[in-house]
C-alpha cells in the first residue's frame, strides 16, 4: 500500500465536499477517487469497486463528438492534463449507463503538481451541458 | 539513542509558574548517538540547549527544520555556536515553490525581525535543501517527507538502525476527512509514523478548541492519539502545548483522553526530560 501525498490526500478531500461530479487519477490515469456525484455518471460505487486501472474505467465511457465520431483518448482533457501537465477543457457525449440516453458534457481537468514540482496526477471535474 | 525534550511548547513560549511543569519553551528535541546530534526545530528550546552546553560533547552538529514558522526557528539566533569560526554545523530543511531555504531563512535572521543577519554567521555552515527525501547523517537514517499543515511542512522520521523517532509537532491529520483515522493508505504522515518506536506528534487542542481552529494546522488530542493508534506506535508523546494550556489544563485533558483507554505508552511531553531508547 502506497500512501497518498497530501495533495492527493486534500484533492480527495475536497472532491469529497463537493456536490459536482469529479474524478481524480493518478500520473498513470488509474482511477484512485471519485466522488458521490460522479459515481451516477460512471454508474458505480466508489464503496464497491475501489481504486480502477485506467484500462478497467476508461472502457465505461464512449466519448463522442457533435457527429457521433468516437474521440481519440489523446484529444481528452483528462488525458491531456496528465501528459501535457496542463489544465484542458472539452465537450462530448456520453451514453447513460443505466438507461442508455445521451448526456453531453463538459468537462475541466487541471493537473496535480505539488511541493518540490511533484507530479501526482489529475483531478477531473464533469458538467452536465443542460441546455444541449 | 537518546531523545531530550528543549521545548515543547507551541505557538509562542509560554513561561511562568503555571506552565513550569511541561515547560514553555518552543519546539526544539535533540535526538543523539555518542559523536553526532540531530537538533530537530530551532524554536526557543535552543537557547537552553546552547546555554548548557549540551552541544559541546557531540562531533557531528545537525540541526533539522520541519518548517519555518517562527515557532520553530526563533531559537536559531541564540545558538552561540554560529558564531564559532572553528564550528561546523548542518541546516537540513524545507525550500518553498520559489524561494530557497537560505533565502526564506534570511527573511527572519536579518532587521528589522532580528539584528544579526545569516551571513554574519561565521562558523562552516552547509544549508541543505530537503522536500520528499532519504537522507544519511552518520548513524542516522532520515525520511522527509510533507505532511498536512500550512506552507511546506515535513515530518522526520529517524532511524539508527535499532529504534525509530518520528518527529511531527505540526499536523493536522484530520482535516476534511470525516472518517479519521481508519485508513492508513489515505492519511497524511502515516507512512512517517509506522510502527515507530517512539511519535512525537502535535496534540495542540481540547476536542472543543479544534472546532473552531480547523485548518489551522494543528492536531486535537484525541486526534493525536487516533493518528498513533493507526500508525501502530509503541509511544507517543503529546507535543506543541497550545499556550492557553497550564498544567492543570494539560493534565485535566491528558485525564480525559488518555487514562487507561490505549494500548501503547502515552505521555504529555515534558521540557527538560530524556528518553532512552
Ligand atoms: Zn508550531
Ligand atoms: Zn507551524
Amino acid at each position: 500500500m502506497a500512501v497518498k501525498e497530501i495533495e492527493i490526500i486534500l484533492s480527495r478531500q475536497l472532491a469529497d465536499c463537493l456536490n459536482i461530479p469529479i474524478f481524480l487519477v493518478d500520473p498513470n490515469g488509474d482511477l484512485i477517487f471519485y466522488n458521490e456525484p460522479a459515481e451516477q455518471l460512471l454508474g458505480k460505487r466508489f464503496e464497491d469497486t475501489g481504486p480502477m486501472p485506467v484500462a478497467e474505467w476508461a472502457v465505461i465511457f464512449k466519448p463522442r463528438d457533435d457527429h457521433g465520431n468516437l474521440i481519440p483518448p489523446e484529444n481528452l482533457p483528462l488525458v491531456k492534463s496528465l501528459s501535457l501537465k496542463i489544465p484542458a477543457h472539452g465537450s462530448f457525449w456520453i451514453e447513460n449507463i443505466q438507461n442508455k440516453t445521451k448526456h453531453a458534457l463538459s468537462v475541466t481537468s487541471l493537473p496535480i503538481i505539488g511541493q518540490a514540482n511533484r507530479f501526482l496526477g489529475a483531478l477531473a471535474i464533469f458538467w452536465e451541458n443542460k441546455q444541449s | 539513542m537518546k531523545v531530550t525534550f528543549w521545548g515543547t511548547r507551541g505557538s509562542i513560549a509560554t513561561v511562568g509558574a503555571q506552565t513550569q511543569l511541561y515547560g514553555g519553551n518552543t519546539s526544539c528535541v535533540t535526538v543523539s548517538d555518542k559523536d553526532t546530534l540531530l537538533i530537530l526545530d530551532a524554536g526557543s528550546g535552543l537557547r537552553v540547549l546552547a546555554n548548557q552546553g549540551f552541544h559541546k560533547q557531540f562531533k557531528h552538529i545537525h540541526i533539522l527544520l520541519t518548517h519555518l514558522h517562527i515557532d520553530h526557528i526563533q531559537g536559531l539566533g541564540f545558538f552561540n555556536l554560529f558564531f564559532d569560526p572553528d564550528a561546523e554545523i548542518h541546516l537540513w530543511g524545507p525550500p518553498s515553490s520559489n524561494t530557497s531555504l537560505r533565502a526564506r531563512l534570511n527573511r527572519y535572521l536579518s532587521p528589522p525581525l532580528f539584528p544579526v543577519r545569516m551571513r554574519d554567521f561565521n562558523c562552516k555552515l552547509h544549508i541543505h535543501e530537503v522536500t520528499q527525501d532519504q537522507f544519511i547523517i552518520e548513524g542516522f537514517v532520515v525520511n522527509s517527507n510533507f505532511v498536512l499543515h500550512p506552507g511546506p511542512t515535513l515530518g522526520f522520521r529517524i532511524s539508527d538502525g535499532q529504534k525509530i523517532v518520528t518527529f511531527i509537532p505540526d499536523h493536522e491529520p484530520a482535516l476534511g476527512n470525516p472518517k479519521f483515522a481508519i485508513d492508513a493508505e489515505w492519511t497524511s504522515g502515516y507512512a512517517l509514523a509506522k510502527s515507530a518506536d517512539l511519535l512525537i506528534h502535535d496534540s495542540s487542542y481540547s476536542e472543543k478548541e479544534y472546532k473552531s481552529r480547523r485548518g489551522w494546522g494543528h492536531s486535537a488530542m484525541h486526534h493525536a492519539l487516533l493518528f498513533a493508534e493507526l500508525a501502530g506506535v509503541k509511544r507517543l508523546e503529546l507535543f506543541h502545548h497550545d499556550p492557553s494550556h497550564d498544567d492543570d489544563e494539560l493534565l485535566r485533558l491528558f485525564h480525559h483522553h488518555v487514562d487507561g483507554k490505549w494500548n501503547f505508552e502515552v505521555h504529555l511531553a515534558i521540557e527538560n526530560s530524556v528518553i532512552d531508547l
